[in-house]
């Protein structure tokens, strides 16, 4: 059984219809990455997988590990294990990255049933991740996001996502606005991450992140729908051809 | 699925905990004003001719003085001769001697607000006056205190048995002219604490008036007088609440703090009457004057205040800076949910020379709810190296709220350095879902979020009354952000 079987979704936005029947099965220790054009829909699947409101399912269903999402909050997701990077980190000016990070790995251990981390053991963890994605501590104690560049943000959600250790993790857009030398610690991170029990999307527009993290599979969305599947060799031939080439292939095809 | 905000709505549209009535028989004058009224309270209250005589000049000045309209709050019309200005419950008019003789609906009264008066059961650390309605129902640690010479009773003992006291410092602080509301009050109060801590003691523990509203149509007028002599300490809490009624009712009351050489006096409040109800009915005028005189050299007075209840607040407890190297601070968080308004913030007058004041406010608007700050930092032509820093944020919760600032800055001596430092930010739908994301409950991202806004005031709270304040701004808020 699939971790994720997205079946025939179909998502309403403010009354417009941006998905139009999607199909995708992610199993476990799979990375998939979904490109497309502007507007394709890439980051209304990642925000309606993780349960974000303004996101009405009009038709289909989502099944995380056999149960359905549809209806399950989104922190009733996230304690579940989904977990999404976000394309535009939000600011929470008054509270400390670590606090924060502290409060949301408890929430989902309770949840779960176990044991919340006190001060000192949540010290320790958020030091090593931090190690990981090359994060200056000093981040830690400052306030979420807040004066943060833009490299600096998307850091602190790849370390989110080693705090809370996701089954299913979600990049949306993780790359836009990266130099090349963040992109390769954002890369290295998630690819530590990488682990038999563990999926990842990864939402792209480019293939460059693709040369960092190797993915399974590749989708290509195209007006709300999945238009073609392939290996990791179908990312270099967008590269190369461009998401046109795709809309002639359909156009010929209708 | 419920979004942000419903759920916040729900938050905060629970129930005001503290809106119940005690069925007592209470002893009140008819509504109304006059020097009648006054002389019976007066007489009442078995007071000196000097008294009396202060009451009727402030009354008589009273009149002469129109109601203040310079503030950001709205209110229909006050009638001032339909409000009751004494009510006591029957069996403490006739003054019990003991605790085991107060009517055990009184005491049942307290222990629901938590606030147990039995001093087994009392809080630790924490003596207590209790205030119903216009007179005070019993003081707690009284003995204990008295042992260090640690004068701590109601405004009425104090009268009666520390005079020359109350004769030297009452209106010292605050003049019966100083204004319309606190000009009522010196006219009519009925009861309130007196503190007078000797020189070099350091009071051991909290003390701490809780006063209660019950009847209905009554007005509170209490005052609250508290003296540090040189090198004293005190800390000191107030709490109120109010039943939930229809009407507005009027709460005037006055505060007066004295701090000598060396002297500090600390002062929480946790501000919780009866706010009104979602449309907006009913709910305290909550129309007070506090003000703290550093008279010494070193001497330093701190106001702490945690505003949520009233359906109107109106108060800038504020510090005269007279003695040299004194020190005034002012934190505050003031909330209006619903149909609330808040118009406050403090005055720091700097007169003698280096003499130093710390500003912060946190507003929190939410619902209808209007917040002003307003702010006077006033620094004398003698007042040399005085500082004063004023931070002044404000968070708006939903998008039917306001938040207002207007801060007043004099300075007269060139050597003083000012500094205002403002911000305001939002809850928005993108925090709470971002904080959802992780795994966060919507109840928990606002309070964690709306806490972290306040942190800086809550850790000037006394430790037992932090937890509380927290507590009580999370319940505040049920049901309010978007």
């Amino acid at each position: 059984m699939p971790l994720l079987e997205v079946k025939n979704l179909h998502v309403n936005v403010g009354g417009t219809e941006i998905l139009k029947g999607v199909d995708l099965a992610v199993n476990e220790g799979e990375i998939h990455a979904i490109m497309g054009p502007n507007g394709s829909g890439k980051s209304t699947l990642a925000q309606t997988i993780s349960g974000h409101p303004a996101f009405e399912v009009t038709d289909g269903d989502i099944v995380y590990g056999g149960e359905s999402l549809l209806g399950k909050k989104p922190e009733e997701r996230a304690c579940a294990g989904i977990f999404l990077a976000f394309q535009y980190p939000v600011e929470i000016p008054g509270i400390s990255n670590s606090l924060f990070m502290k409060s949301a790995l408890n929430a989902i251990r309770r949840s779960r049933g176990l044991q919340e981390l006190d001060a000192f053991e949540f010290l320790e963890l958020i030091k090593e991740k931090a190690n990981t994605v090359e994060m200056d501590e000093a981040l830690l104690s400052r306030s979420v996001n807040s004066g943060f560049s833009g490299g600096e943000k998307k850091r602190n959600e790849i370390l989110q996502m080693a705090v809370l250790e996701p089954r299913l993790g979600i990049l949306d857009e993780t790359d836009s606005g990266l130099d090349i030398d963040a992109l390769r610690i954002v890369a290295d991170g998630v690819n530590s991450l990488r682990a038999p029990h563990r999926a990842m999307i990864i939402v792209t527009h480019y293939q460059r992140l693709l040369n960092y993290i190797v993915p399974d599979f590749v989708h290509v969305l195209n007006g709300g729908r999945i238009v073609r599947s392939g290996g990791k060799e179908l990312a270099l031939e967008l590269e190369e051809k461009g998401y046109s080439w795709l809309e002639e292939e359909a156009l010929a095809r209708s | 699925m419920p979004t942000a905000n419903e759920t916040i709505e729900r938050l905060t549209s629970q129930d005001y905990k503290y809106g119940f009535v005690t069925e007592i028989e209470e002893d009140s004058v008819a509504p109304g004003l006059n020097e009648d009224i006054i002389r019976l309270i007066s007489h009442k209250k078995g007071e000196p001719e000097w008294l009396l005589d202060w009451r009727l000049k402030a009354y008589r000045n009273w009149q002469t003085m129109e109601e203040p309209k310079w503030s950001n709050v709205t209110y229909p019309p006050i009638d001032y001769d339909a409000v009751v200005y004494y009510s006591a419950p029957k069996q403490i008019a006739k003054r019990p001697g003991s605790l085991e003789e107060v009517d055990p609906k009184l005491l049942e009264t307290y222990e629901r607000l938590g606030i147990p008066l039995r001093e087994r059961g009392a809080l630790a650390g924490v003596a207590v006056d209790a205030v119903f309605d216009s007179v005070s129902v019993a003081t707690t640690f009284k003995a204990q205190l008295a042992k260090l010479g640690v004068i701590f009773c109601s405004f009425s003992e104090a009268v009666r048995d520390h005079p020359d006291l109350v004769r030297k410092y009452l209106g010292s602080v605050v003049p019966y002219a100083d204004n319309y509301f606190a000009g009522l009050n010196s006219a009519v109060f009925s009861d309130g604490s007196f503190c007078y801590v000797p020189k070099g003691v350091r009071c051991p523990m909290e003390l701490s008036t809780y006063f209660r509203i019950n009847a209905a149509q009554t007005g509170q007028f209490e005052r609250t007088l508290i003296i540090a002599d040189e090198g004293a300490y005190v800390s000191y809490l107030e709490g109120c609440t109010a039943p939930m009624r229809d009407r507005n009712q009027l709460h005037a009351a006055v505060v007066e703090l004295i701090a000598l050489d060396n002297a500090q006096i600390k002062y929480s409040t946790v501000q919780n009457w009866y706010p009104g109800d979602k449309e907006g009915r009913g709910g305290i005028y909550n129309f007070v004057t506090k003000r703290g005189k550093c008279a010494g050299v070193n001497s330093k007075i701190s106001w702490t205040q945690v505003e949520t209840g009233s359906a109107i607040t109106w108060k800038y407890p504020s510090c005269i800076l007279l003695g040299d190297n004194s020190i005034g601070e002012f934190y505050s968080v003031a909330l209006t949910n619903n149909y609330q308004q808040a118009d406050t913030g403090t005055k720091m007058i700097h007169i003698g020379r280096n003499t130093r004041s710390t500003i912060v406010s946190k507003g929190i608007s939410a619902g209808h709810g209007q917040n002003t700050y307003r702010g006077l930092v006033q620094v004398a032509k003698k007042a040399e190296g005085a500082r004063n820093y004023s931070q002044c944020d404000s968070m708006l919760i939903g998008d039917q709220c306001g938040a207002h600032t207007f801060p007043y800055i004099d300075v007269r001596n060139p050597s003083g350095q000012v500094e205002h430092e403002a911000c305001t930010s939002k809850i928005g739908e993108d925090q709470i879902f971002y904080c959802n994301q992780r795994g966060i409950s919507t109840e928990d991202a606002v309070s964690m979020i709306v806490n972290g806004f306040c942190k800086q005031v809550f850790r000037e709270l006394p430790m037992e009354f932090a937890v509380e304040a927290q507590k009580l701004l999370t319940v505040s808020l049920e049901g309010s952000v978007g």
